[in-house]
């Protein structure tokens, strides 16, 4: 078989490519078969819809701010890495926000407290909008597997990157902003 | 899919944890293998963490280019443990030159260096797998099929099984202690290795969801795999024609 094979390589190979470059041509993908038009909570496709009430009872939306760049964190007071990384968000909140980009922080209320929360937001003076969960549905439509997890919405509404755990440095922050704020509308 | 473990308070990262044990379970294995293949251990030792380190370095720095302003302002942040502020291709690419030129300076024979280093390639597209397989990276496109599984909304290909699977026979057939006559032949042990790698994702590639298309539907993946197999092929039969007329 070994000495078959080595006569007759060139025809071997031959036969391997001609294989292969047909089974290319077969398993062509229909245009537009591998846009991921379902939402899941991972890079690649829609975002799950996100529908949640802030501090003052007002419902925000996540499919109304389609066009920006949205970085939803999920977080809660108390979670040592949540609290490192809060500094860091309301930092390139109040950078970027000019520019399109929108910090959703979503308050895991059915693991925290709302009271907490609360006094949490006062006292670290954070300004963008923070949603509460408060019966844990989003975070379990999100599939959240610790916290805190951080989803990178590109302005099309898809997931671009999920970053599970924290905190995250600034310098991460700025340049995944940054190059999402570079992508055309 | 198990992208987080829980040990208590803390929560680990499977697919890191995953690639670092494949990565040290290869790194384990060149230094034995050089001295089969006639190569100075101590070198190949050198050569392999030469590639490790000018990776990680070439890595970061591609991935400040990238940002310039950002690190001008905080320049501290070259220097983060961050994995997720390097630039991973730029990384292979700066890794394996750095290794090619140490290599050549060195004057280490390419076809057994290689040779040498197939193992711990094997073992790292196994690993490769299984982090897929943990993160639901790399899915399946959907499917019917019996054994399909549930996976971001719906039942897809077990497109990191199929993964898993193929690297580990590819592993088995490239395996270090192979006692036959063909693998030990200089550059044999590496070639094959593409060929099989390449061949395999070529087919494999028909079952993945998350595929880049070229136009007229021509999948990237696979263009570049039959590029690679047709190159293996060719150098595998080079090389045998020349082991004849040694």
């Amino acid at each position: 078989m070994k000495r078959f094979l080595f006569q007759h390589w060139m025809l071997f190979s031959m036969a391997a490519l001609i294989t292969g470059a047909g089974w290319i041509v077969a398993s062509r993908a229909a245009p537009g078969s591998m846009a991921t038009s379902a939402p899941a909570p991972r890079q690649g496709f829609l975002a799950p819809e996100i529908s949640l009430s802030n501090a003052g009872g007002e419902l925000v939306t996540l499919s109304e701010l389609q066009g920006n760049v949205v970085l939803v964190n999920f977080w809660a007071s108390w979670c040592p890495p949540c609290i490192a990384e809060m500094p860091d968000l309301q930092q390139v909140y109040a950078d970027y926000a000019s520019q399109g980009f929108v910090i959703l922080g979503i308050n895991a209320t059915d693991q925290d407290s709302a009271e907490t929360a609360l006094d949490f937001i006062e006292d670290h003076e954070l300004t963008f909008p923070i949603l509460f969960d408060v019966d844990g549905s989003v975070f379990s439509r999100y599939e959240v597997p610790a916290l805190p997890t951080t989803y990178f919405i590109d302005r099309q509404g898809e997931i671009q990157e999920v970053v599970v755990g924290g905190p995250i440095s600034e310098a991460m922050l700025r340049t995944r902003i940054e190059a999402l704020l570079r992508e055309k509308r | 899919m198990l992208p987080v473990l829980h040990i208590g308070p803390l929560a680990l990262p499977t697919t890191g944890l995953v690639l670092i044990i494949g990565l040290w379970l290869a790194l384990s294995i060149p230094e034995r293998q050089a001295a089969k293949r006639g190569l100075a251990p101590d070198q190949m030792y050198r050569l392999t963490f030469t590639g490790l380190l000018a990776g990680i370095v070439g890595a970061r720095l591609l991935y400040v280019f990238r940002f310039p302003g950002v690190f001008l302002a905080d320049p501290l942040a070259i220097l983060s443990l961050n994995a997720g502020l390097l630039d991973v291709w730029g990384g292979v690419v700066a890794g394996g030159l750095a290794a090619g030129f140490y290599g050549w300076r060195k004057g280490l024979a390419l076809w057994p260096t290689l040779d040498a280093l197939t193992p711990p390639f094997a073992i790292v597209a196994v690993a490769i797998g299984v982090a897929h397989f943990t993160s639901g990276d790399a899915f399946g496109a959907p499917s019917s099929a019996p054994w399909a599984i549930e996976l971001w909304g719906a039942r897809r290909h077990p497109s990191q099984v199929y993964e898993i699977i193929a690297a580990g026979a590819i592993l088995l057939a490239i395996w270090p202690w192979s006692k036959s006559k063909a693998m030990n032949m200089p550059g044999v042990s590496f070639l094959t290795f593409t060929a099989l790698t390449a061949g395999a994702r070529l087919f494999l590639e028909t079952f993945r969801g998350d595929s880049v298309l070229l136009p007229m539907g021509l999948r990237s993946a696979q263009v570049t795999a039959w590029l690679v197999l047709g190159l293996s092929l060719w150098l595998l039969g080079k090389r045998a024609k020349e082991q004849v007329s040694k």
